[in-house]
């Protein structure tokens, strides 16, 4: 099942709780960025990996994560 | 495509003044997703508490109600019985209501008031930076103990769920933990529940969620996950005290 993980940006504290709880490991802190609040955002570079099971989403305490199945 | 995932109608777009990582923040989403789902957002009303999620009012969707500290219980109790239709709460955190408002909410509890309490034990005072709560564990540090909490000095940490769970009209009394993704899908569950006690009119309904505040424990939030989950739960278990099923 293929997956979708869209993140509202400038509402990432950069926690990194997220990063913690994929099961194939491909939510990471986008290093080259700074958003609004001055974070580093959370992101997803292969997003062909994404099983949409919303582990992400759900670990999220700022409701930064949306998460589509294709 | 199908949504699996998006942000609850019960929450509000104003983002939150918590700290990174903090888990009220999933607490709050919890209970407003079992509102959205239980149909009961234009019914709730909440009752906001002193402590860090004192402008809960601006994150819930629903109509809220701001009490002084620990009165929480005695403000939903007003408004329960005013309007007996409506789904109210009281949400607090463990200085508000094991501390200041112990007293508050063995009241509520004994007089079986119809609402439900979401109990966020973060084992701290999180807003005030950091002093010992009731709740705060044997040995673990906080600015008014420095050297970590002295079982001789401060006595033991308070177990509110199982403390509850003797008074006869508390009919739903549950810990549970939002350390990891299986945990916040069982304290869903258990929110959804009392809610639907409340709307029973079976009684009052308290859900205890062990929560993390990381700034004041001095740890990453990946760090203060872990810290709850073995310190926390060793001390605090995670299970149903008292369920409907039980009371005749
Ligand atoms: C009558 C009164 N006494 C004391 C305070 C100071 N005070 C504000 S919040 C708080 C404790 C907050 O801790 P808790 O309820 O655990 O909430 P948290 O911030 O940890 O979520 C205290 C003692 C106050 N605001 N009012
Ligand atoms: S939805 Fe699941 S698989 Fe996809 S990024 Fe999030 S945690 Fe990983
Ligand atoms: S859990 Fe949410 S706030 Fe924290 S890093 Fe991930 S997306 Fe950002
Ligand atoms: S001080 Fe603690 S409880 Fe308060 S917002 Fe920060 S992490 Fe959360
Ligand atoms: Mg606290």
């Amino acid at each position: 099942m293929a997956g979708k993980v869209t993140f509202d940006e400038n509402r990432c504290k950069g926690c990194e709780l997220c990063t913690t709880v994929c099961p194939v490991k491909i939510v990471i802190m986008d290093k080259d960025k700074i958003n609004i609040k001055g974070y580093h955002p959370a992101t997803v570079k292969e997003m062909d990996k994404c099983i949409a099971c919303g582990s992400c989403a759900r670990m999220c305490p700022d409701v930064v994560i949306t998460v589509e199945k294709l | 495509m199908a949504i699996v995932f998006q942000k609850t109608k019960g929450l509000t777009e104003k983002q939150t003044h918590y700290c990174p990582g903090c888990t009220h923040g999933i607490i709050h989403r919890l209970v407003a997703e079992s509102l959205e789902e239980l149909g009961l957002l234009d019914k709730a009303i909440g009752v906001a508490p002193v402590g860090c999620s004192v402008f809960a009012y601006d994150y819930f969707s629903c109509d809220m109600q701001e009490a002084s500290h620990g009165r929480a219980p005695a403000c939903a109790t007003g408004i329960k019985r005013v309007h007996p239709d409506s789904a109210v709460f009281t949400y607090q955190g463990d200085g508000d209501l094991a501390s200041i408002g112990a007293a508050e909410i063995v009241h509520a509890a004994m007089r079986g008031e119809k609402f439900t309490t979401i109990f966020v034990n973060n084992a701290i005072y999180g807003m005030t930076g950091g002093q010992m709560a009731p709740t705060t564990l044997i040995g673990q540090k906080a600015t008014t103990a420095p050297l970590g909490r002295d079982e001789n000095h401060a006595g033991m940490p308070l177990r509110v769920s199982e403390m509850l769970a003797t008074i006869p009209k508390a009919v739903f009394v549950e810990r549970v933990s939002v350390h990891d993704v299986p945990n916040i899908m069982k304290a869903k569950k258990a929110i959804k529940k009392a809610f639907e006690i409340q709307m029973k009119g079976l009684g009052f309904g308290i859900v205890e969620v062990l929560s993390t505040c990381s700034t004041n424990w001095g740890k990453t939030p990946v760090e203060a996950l872990k810290w709850l989950k073995e310190n926390m739960i060793p001390y605090y278990p995670i299970q149903n005290f008292r369920n409907p099923e039980e009371v005749k």
